[in-house]
């Protein structure tokens, strides 16, 4: 009979759990969207949904010699517990990184992670109670997304455009908080080849937003994964070293405001799971206790692993490697969305990273489109947005971790879907074949233009034009959708 | 008791409600284990039939929700290959799945189910469906809601406010199923009826906590939908629920165990059917198991009971 007591107490387990669930698991919703991704995952199924970085290209003989080389000679050391704050071999490589993304830091403002998304989470544990104020970009990265949810936070999206996040409408969304009485605890930003939207953030808004957040006395979270993963144009500083320029010691790390987050994920391997911060020092203590009551430490082995390879490779060779092999699958999928996606939708062209944001005419809801679709996947828009409904009709198309004639496949599959979708619609609105987005320009051939090297000063203007940025490209990256009303008057200001 | 030893649990599938199906069969297999069967657990793939011809179950437990496994296709199947299998077989299926065909069938047979229209998805163009919208827009009145004819778990099910949302809900729904319905927006409360062996069972209610409707969301995250069952209804409505979910079973034609969904019109007070469901979801979170305990027969004897129908037909 014992088993039939089970039995009843599992009836009634639904209750059971609810009266014991914290209210914050109320923000963590499961959704239709996943219950779809989870289908995707068959084999026969080609991905543009990851976030993948290729890691076949990594030498199997140099992992097992790597591995050995740990193995061997640390094996104590690999099998015990570490420091909360991260290995200092490990924190000596994190330093060549940063060096090579520009930034001069000092190994103590440290602390190493289990992958970038662990930056996430133990900032908004020590940063917010329910109910606070994060402003992040919109579209915004989704893996953040349910973080912010399960902390309660109150997410202040901004529209994006081809420049990243227009900091007049930042200050005016920061205005209209202080009038309620309200101020964000941080501000969280992909400055660089945005994930999902692709855009990289201006030097001049940079400048602005890092001197926006000292005026206000707020945090920016700098959510840099791909820095080095750039295919075209100009390296720009980090918020982290144009905070730090500012800082009580310039030319020693020091960022008031600025909590800097990378990773080895998409430069050496997701597997690892390390990632790191840069923290002011107050708020690195509170993340280092967080990280205590999270996971004690990130895995010794993996650490070891990351000094080894460090001192015995051409890291910087790799990331060439992957530079190269990118840059080839980014053309791959530009060219493949020029054949399919002609006329019938928009999309970014980033000058570095793994993803694509593509945006379909009005009415055509993406999250029904990967219903639709057979034998491809994406990230359908919403998952980029807090409210879960906004973004609908875009998606995010990662190229990075896809073989070429997959992408080729992939794009096709999709056009060819869409085609049918946006038809039907022009059917029955009697529009003929389907409206083109309204907000969005027809997407410019931006392969046919120079890249300007930074926002403002861009030198090939489309067009002879006095006030020199109203017509220029800012960058070349197509449009995200722009709000028209406040458009011309925003960007005369903005920059 | 069965003289069965041999149960094979289909679950899976290639269905969009494929991890539904999933967490229904792990409770079915859990169940049955417990009950002392042989189980044997298949996820639903291009092996399938083989690997049923080969190890030979006595009986299959359907576990399948969506395409393939609820509406009819498996259930032929099996009979094809001569394995007995649980719950209605594949013509109840068709009827039920079709939310078109059922709501036409209630219809006919005098049974309340809200206004609607239906139509494939070729029609639009071939038959030019665009010219009727402000035929159904006149008679359904906004807002409406816009269905795929077959699928479950409320996916791609839409809202439509006006004119100009109308069509994108007509074609986010054609995404799921080739016909789509569109009903009449019924506000109220949402109740389900299920009934097992020919026996309705106590009402559910459910009470959404935030979204604008019972969505997807809800139905399957513990603690996002308040469920109260047996329902707070009078005598009068939950009898008139159960005569009703009664009356859908038989006039479908279902067999062993079925879940059909109302809504109570709060302005007029009618209760409404909306659909059928033959292979009802066996979750933490599903109605099925909730209205059973309610009843007072526990997670195993539902199972045992489901898997009886299939030696009743």
């Amino acid at each position: 009979m014992d088993d039939r007591r089970r039995a009843r107490a599992t009836a009634h387990e639904l209750a059971r759990y609810e009266a014991l669930f914290a209210a914050r698991t109320r923000g963590m919703k499961s959704s239709a969207m996943r219950e779809m991704m989870a289908l995707t995952e068959r084999p026969e199924v080609i991905s543009l949904a990851g976030g993948l970085p290729d890691t076949s290209t990594f030498p199997p003989a140099l992992y097992a010699k790597l591995m050995a080389q740990v193995a061997a000679e640390s094996t104590a050391r690999a099998l015990q517990y570490g420091p909360t704050e991260g290995l200092a071999s490990t924190v000596r490589c994190i330093v060549q990184v940063m060096a090579a993304e520009g930034a001069v830091i000092d190994p103590a403002e440290v602390i190493v992670t289990t992958g970038g998304q662990q930056v996430i989470d133990l900032v908004c544990k020590t940063l917010i109670d329910p109910g606070d104020v994060i402003v992040a970009e919109a579209p915004t990265y989704p893996g953040a997304v349910p973080t912010f949810s399960a902390y309660q936070a109150d997410v202040e999206q901004i529209e994006m455009d081809a420049d990243g996040m227009p900091i007049d409408a930042l200050e005016e969304t920061l205005d209209r908080l202080a009038a309620q009485g309200r101020r964000p605890k941080f501000i969280y930003t992909i400055p660089n080849f945005h994930n999902p939207a692709g855009v990289t953030m201006s030097l001049a808004r940079r400048r602005r937003l890092v001197a926006v957040a000292r005026e206000r006395e707020l945090l920016v979270l700098e959510d840099n994964p791909y820095g080095l993963l750039r295919y075209e144009g100009e390296s720009l500083p980090t918020l982290y070293s144009l905070d730090a320029e500012n800082g009580s010691s310039p030319g020693r790390g020091g960022s008031d405001m600025v909590i800097y987050l990378g990773t080895f994920s998409k430069i050496l391997s997701p597997g690892l799971r390390l990632g790191w911060a840069v923290a002011p020092r107050a708020v690195l203590e509170k993340l280092n206790l967080g990280k205590q009551g999270g996971d004690l430490c990130s895995s010794s082995m993996t650490q070891l692993f990351v000094a080894a390879y460090f001192q015995e490779c051409d890291w910087m060779g790799y990331i060439e490697t992957l530079r190269a092999l990118y840059t080839r699958r980014r053309d791959v999928m530009l060219a493949a969305l020029a054949e399919h996606f002609q006329g019938r939708a928009t999309w970014t062209r980033p000058q570095g990273g793994l993803f694509v944001w593509a945006t379909l005419a009005d009415g055509v809801d993406t999250t029904d489109l990967l219903a639709r679709s057979e034998g491809v996947a994406f990230v359908p828009g919403r998952a980029a947005y807090v409210d879960g409904r906004s973004g609908s009709s875009s998606m995010r198309l990662n190229f990075a971790g896809v073989p070429d004639q997959d992408i080729r496949e992939g794009i096709r599959r999709i056009g060819r879907i869409m085609g049918g979708d946006t038809g039907l619609l022009g059917t029955l609105t009697g529009a003929g074949a389907g409206a083109p987005p309204a907000s969005a320009p027809a997407a410019r051939t931006a392969a046919s233009e120079p890249a300007p090297g930074e926002g403002a000063v861009a030198p090939a203007a489309a067009e002879p034009d006095t006030s020199h940025d109203e017509n220029v490209p800012l960058a070349d990256v197509v449009a995200l959708p722009r709000r028209e009303a406040q458009q011309r008057a925003r960007r005369q200001r903005d920059l | 008791m069965t003289a069965a030893k041999r149960v094979a649990v289909l679950k899976g599938g290639g269905s969009l409600e494929r991890t539904v199906s999933l967490r229904s069969g792990a409770r079915a297999q859990s169940a049955l284990g417990r009950l002392g069967y042989d189980v044997l657990a298949f996820d639903a793939g291009p092996e399938l039939l083989a690997q049923l011809r080969e190890s030979s179950p006595d009986v299959a437990f359907v576990a399948l929700h969506g395409r393939d496994g609820e509406d009819g296709t498996i259930q032929g199947l099996l009979e094809t290959i001569g394995v007995p299998y649980t719950g209605s077989g594949p013509a109840a299926c068709m009827r039920c799945t079709d939310k078109a065909l059922a709501k036409y069938l209630m219809r006919e047979a005098g049974i309340p189910t809200p206004d609607f229209a239906a139509f494939k998805e070729s029609s639009v163009k071939d038959l030019g469906v665009a010219a009727a919208l402000g035929d159904i827009e006149r008679r359904l009145s906004f807002p409406m809601v816009v269905k795929p004819a077959s699928q479950g778990s409320a996916l791609g099910v839409k809202f439509a406010r006006s004119s100009e949302e109308l069509p994108p809900a007509i074609v986010g729904a054609l995404s799921y199923d080739r016909k789509v319905v569109i009903e009449r927006y019924v506000p109220g409360r949402d109740l389900a009826v299920s009934v097992l062996d020919g026996m309705a069972l106590p009402v559910v209610e459910a009470i959404p906590r935030e979204e604008d409707f019972y969505n997807y969301e809800s139905r399957y995250e513990i603690g996002m939908t308040t469920f109260v069952c047996p329902a707070e209804l009078d005598e009068a409505a939950t009898a008139r629920a159960q005569e009703l979910a009664l009356e859908v079973y038989r006039l479908l034609g279902c067999h062993g165990v079925a879940r059909t969904d109302l809504m109570l019109d709060e302005r007029s007070g009618e209760l409404l059917v909306l659909e059928t469901n033959v292979v009802p979801g066996l979750t933490e979170t599903s109605l099925l198991p909730l209205a059973a305990d309610a009843a007072g027969i526990d997670f195993d004897e539902l199972i045992e009971r489901i898997l009886a129908s299939a030696f009743t037909r």
